[in-house]
């Protein structure tokens, strides 16, 4: 059995900007225990000298010159926002710094 | 510093890069545009859209490396995850285990090497505005966000924990930005947020290992680095005096309070789930790059101190003169004025103080600055009227004739500066009779009051020969 | 109608373009209610745009290989202007303000997009009932699902609504749904398609790809999307293969490796169809052989550590901040907070917490960095059977379509449907489903044959070497 906990399930959830009530916290703490203990059977292989492929593509180095182009006029942008003031972006009091 | 203690301080410095697009996207990288006019999908993140690497960030933050004797290696993009409302995508695209630029060293005037850890590319994020309240962060009532500078590119530049001083510190900022300058990478300009500084600070006593460390935020200048830092080192001496310990967290500079205060404690440490980056391929610059980027490299200030120190030879110039004309990028000009013939000492002290600190040369021209001093050597112009003549050209280009002829400075004809002599001379009977018995350091008095009297048009050294004449 | 009669008869000028979307909009209008395929009908845009075609048929000019042709977008693919979901509320009336590329290049071939489809909530999910606006149901058998997650797209070629759609395959969501529907279906080579203007699921394992009810008519579909996209980066450089040229070539001389872990716990109809199928291309000429590949069998763990955490970090941006759903809160994290609380589907958050989790500190190395290397192991692996073969077959899916809401409760059987799909998302290789044989209950079922890297000219000429033979049969 994985050793997933309930408490790292919620701090997870809490990395992930979701809340989970007590019902999906015992649910949710179960499902992903499934699934990590299907992953067992890769946590037991010996792959130390094996590299790790993060992308399937090898296309080297792909860049793009230094090139201005037209963006989104303003009014396109804001839009879609859910709250816009002052052409900007409006969201509710932030408390944290940034890190 | 209090006996026995040490400081540790290692610098994160964070770049602008001086290209025409931004990082991933072709939205202007311009200051000051209206909020949200320079945003298309990719730097606003919206669903779907996909990064593609500026090569002209990429050329820029090679110059960087190079000029920081750092390894140029292949690298990577990875994703720093954290949730804030200036980062369209709510994650950072960075690079971590693989950085572009590693290994390097940056050597202070003061023959400290400084060690480079790394030097690695990544994007910028948005811009806040806090409203209500006092506008303050804290007691805002909401905030509003422009994404302009969201995905302009940034170089990170971390030093090792390889200085000792304030001072330093702040030698260590300036010499890198002068650094930055030099390779067209940067403007350097602290005020406008385009070189950005943060101080990880720890005290200890010598020889024992490194104390807990705090990263200090918010340095807008040269000047509140070195105060933040000193400040910062001074109170934590003092907890461990007092029995207390160093808790590792972010603090706040204030630069009104002339203070530090915490910010966010770094017991629950964060978790940026770095990953590569999907979206990009890894990023090897060619050996062809490096090269032309390499080729391109005018001399960095370290060279150009070596070459200035040794046409000065025994010119006395004191180490901070000599980093303001080098950081400042004046050398061309005080060597331009030495080849002229004019005193070393005399070209030192115009450029650093009338160009250095105030403003940098501006619009002056070399031959400009050359003409002015080769002026003011002659006495056709005085010293108030040089410096004068220096901030106008600086401030508005032009030749030197055209400034000097602007303010209207023609040099006094002997006559009439022997008739303001004259009168001063009358007005200060008993100075006069000292002087005339061989008090000669009352030259002084009398330049002085003749100066007034001219307001400043005067030649010191002429006011001199008239006084020797009447003597 | 076929796209390519249609197409054919448009640049001829003997078929209007409006009178091809017309029919396309009615055949929907009949059984949309019913079957729940498109999300968005976008009748205007979709009638203005076929009356243009019209014009520039009568003008003399050629409107392009899909001249007139109804198409049907995933609703994950971003059209300007026309509302962009992923199955999700938490884009609920999202318009994007900009095109994908593969949308761009269906425009400029002169196809005519009519609507986006029905979707399993940001592909996460094999049966298209994850999505937000309700599941999709299989138009051969209404009480099964189509497949997932491109279900609404497999649904809409089904219905006969439009003759080719566009999905998205990130672990078997073009191809088990063409299965479960009995459509062609194919997962390009990663790379070749642009992933421009595909919202992101798992951004090393998505591609865009056609389903459509004939080999020739997804391979000229394919045709038309692929090729080079400098605002993709990870887009292969070279222009689109020609794989119309190709449909006719055979399979004599091929060498076919029948692969036991592409079929091992299947149905036994799956099991007995994939043996058919392999009779098929033996009959055609090609020398099938038996292989085993056991290192796909780690495919399934990788794939649900790899996906989720890509995902976790691609969906973070549904934040409430720019667009899309806000819940209202005092403070910022907790306006984040409640948006994506309410935003997202219990399948959404189950594979954002996965992903977090295998991404986190102090796990990374024994869950993300393990599968990474799994994956390393198994693209070694498919390389050795690439040295013996020049084309795998296997099943698509392990069974017929399955009952709505059967695999609902619990998420390991239902991701257990994508285990002979997902190894190709993995390798970034190349692979198509052919309908092939009945299940126990007479649905059609499909068979998969994979191919390396660009190997899509190859894919098309023996799959229709199996259309063939299944016409036969
Ligand atoms: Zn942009």
């Amino acid at each position: 059995m994985s050793d997933l906990t309930r408490d790292e399930v919620a701090h997870v959830a809490h990395l992930a900007r979701l809340r989970l009530s007590d019902e999906e916290l015992d649910r949710f703490t179960g499902q992903l225990a499934q699934v990590l203990d299907h992953a067992n059977d890769l946590r037991a292989l010996d792959l130390s000298n094996v590299a790790p492929t993060a992308h399937p593509v090898d296309l080297g180095t792909v860049l793009r010159r230094d090139e201005v182009s037209a963006g989104l006029g303003r009014d396109a942008v804001l839009a879609s926002a859910p709250a816009a003031e002052d052409g900007r972006f409006a969201v509710p009091r932030v408390l944290g710094d940034e890190p | 510093m209090r006996d026995g203690w040490e400081m540790v301080i290692g610098l994160e410095v964070h770049t602008e890069l001086l290209t025409a697009s931004k990082l991933f996207c072709g939205c202007a990288n311009a200051f000051g545009a209206e909020p949200n006019t320079q945003v298309c999908p990719v730097c606003l993140g919206l669903p779907g859209s996909l990064p593609v690497l500026n090569e002209r960030a990429v050329e820029l933050a090679v110059a960087i490396g190079l000029a920081l004797h750092c390894t140029v290696a292949p690298s990577t993009f990875h994703r720093k995850n954290y949730f804030y409302p200036d980062m369209p995508k709510d994650f950072q695209i960075s690079q971590y285990d693989l950085p572009i630029n590693a290994g390097g060293y940056l050597d202070l005037s003061d023959g400290t090497r400084v060690t480079i850890e790394r030097a690695h590319l990544e994007e910028d994020t948005g811009k806040s505005t806090h409203l209500g309240g006092t506008g303050r962060l804290h007691d805002a009532e909401r905030s509003l966000v422009d994404y302009n500078r969201a995905g302009v590119p940034l170089v990170e530049i971390v030093s090792g924990p390889d200085i000792r001083s304030p001072e330093q510190a702040r030698r260590y900022a300036a010499e890198l930005r002068a650094v930055l300058v030099a390779t067209g990478a940067s403007d350097g300009r602290m005020e406008e947020g385009s070189m950005r500084v943060d101080a990880n600070v720890s005290v200890r006593r010598p020889g024992e290992p490194l104390g807990t460390r705090c990263e200090i935020k918010n340095l807008n200048s040269l000047r509140s680095l070195q105060r933040a830092v000193a400040y910062e080192a001074d109170r934590q001496v003092a907890l461990l005096e007092d029995g207390g310990r160093v808790r590792q967290e972010t603090r706040h500079w204030d630069d009104g309070l002339g203070q530090t205060s915490t910010m966010r404690v770094k017991e629950e440490a964060e978790d940026y789930r770095y990953f590569r980056e999907p979206d990009l391929t890894e990023l090897v610059p060619s050996e062809a790059m490096v090269a032309r980027v390499r080729a391109a490299l005018g001399p960095m200030p370290a060279e150009r101190r070596a070459a200035l120190t040794a046409l000065l030879g025994d010119a006395e110039a004191t180490g901070d003169v000599l980093d303001t004309v080098i950081q400042g990028g004046l050398d061309a000009f005080v060597r331009a004025a030495i080849e002229e013939g004019i005193d070393a000492g005399l070209a030192l002290a115009r450029a650093a103080n009338e160009l250095g600190d105030a403003q940098g040369a501006g619009r002056l021209d070399v031959p400009a600055f050359v003409e002015v001093l080769a002026r003011e050597s002659a006495g056709r112009l005085s010293a108030t009227q040089a410096k004068t003549v220096l901030g106008d050209l600086a401030r508005a280009g032009g030749t030197a004739d055209d400034a000097i002829a602007a303010r209207g400075f023609v040099p006094m004809s002997s006559e009439a500066l022997g008739a303001v002599v004259a009168t001063v001379i009358g007005e200060h009977p008993g100075e006069w009779s000292r002087y005339v018995a061989g008090e000669d350091k009352l030259a002084q008095f009398f330049i002085g009051h003749v100066m007034k009297a001219t307001h400043g048009q005067a030649n010191g050294q002429a006011v001199v020969a008239e006084l020797e004449t009447r003597r | 109608m076929n796209a390519l009669e249609i197409a054919a008869d448009v640049r001829a000028g003997e078929l209007s373009a409006v009178a091809a979307v017309d029919d396309a909009l009615e055949a929907i209008a009949r059984r949309n209610e019913e079957l729940n395929v498109f999300v968005h009908v976008d009748r205007e845009g979709a009638r203005a745009r076929a009356a243009e075609i019209d014009e520039r048929v009568a003008r003399g000019e050629d409107p392009g290989p899909l001249a007139g042709v109804p198409v049907g977008l995933k609703d994950n693919l971003c059209q300007t202007g026309v509302p962009t979901t992923c199955g999700s509320r938490i884009l609920a009336g999202w318009r994007p303000p900009y095109s994908a590329t593969a949308v761009e290049r269906l425009l400029g071939a002169g196809a005519i997009p009519v609507g986006k489809t029905n979707m399993d909530e940001f592909a996460m999910g094999s049966s298209t009932e994850t999505s937000a606006y309700g599941p999709t149901r299989n138009p051969v058998a209404p009480d099964r699902v189509p497949g997932g997650s491109s279900g609404g797209s497999a649904a809409a070629v089904a219905a006969a609504m439009v003759p080719v759609a566009l999905g998205s395959d990130t672990g078997g969501s073009i191809r088990q749904p063409a299965a479960l529907c009995g459509l062609v279906g194919i997962k390009p080579t990663y790379g070749l398609v642009s992933r421009y203007g595909l919202v992101a699921f798992a951004s090393s394992l998505d591609q865009i790809g056609p389903l459509a009810r004939t080999v020739a008519e997804a391979a000229t579909c394919l045709e038309v999307i692929a090729g080079h996209d400098p605002r993709d980066s990870t887009s292969l450089p070279e222009p689109a293969p020609d794989l119309r040229g190709h449909l006719d070539d055979g399979v004599a001389g091929r060498r076919v490796g029948l692969i036991r872990e592409l079929v091992e716990g299947a149905d036994p109809e799956v099991v007995a169809a994939t043996r058919a199928a392999a009779d098929a291309l033996s009959a055609a000429g090609a020398r099938v052989i038996e292989l085993s590949i056991p290192e796909l069998r780690l495919g399934l763990s990788a794939y649900y550590l790899i996906a989720p955490a890509e995902a976790s970090s691609n969906l973070a941006r549904y934040d409430g901040v720019r667009y899309g759903l806000r819940v209202d809160a005092d403070d910022v994290t907790a306006m984040n907070v409640a948006t994506r609380t309410a935003g997202f589907g219990a399948e959404v958050k189950r594979r954002i917490m996965l992903g977090t989790y295998a991404l986190s500190a102090g796990y990374y190395d024994a869950y993300y960095g393990q599968a990474l290397k799994v994956r390393t192991v198994m693209i070694e692996a498919f390389a050795r059977a690439y040295e013996q073969v020049d084309t795998l077959l296997g099943a698509t899916a392990p069974t017929e379509a399955f009952a709505l809401g059967a695999k609902v409760a619990d998420p390991m059987a239902m991701y257990l449907s994508d285990v002979f799909t997902i190894p190709t998302n993995l390798s970034g290789h190349a692979a198509i489903s052919v309908p092939f044989g009945r299940g126990a209950t007479g649905l059609p079922l499909g068979v998969q044959l994979l191919g390396p890297a660009r190997s899509e000219t190859r894919l098309v000429s023996a799959a229709a070497v199996l259309e063939a033979g299944r016409e036969e049969a």
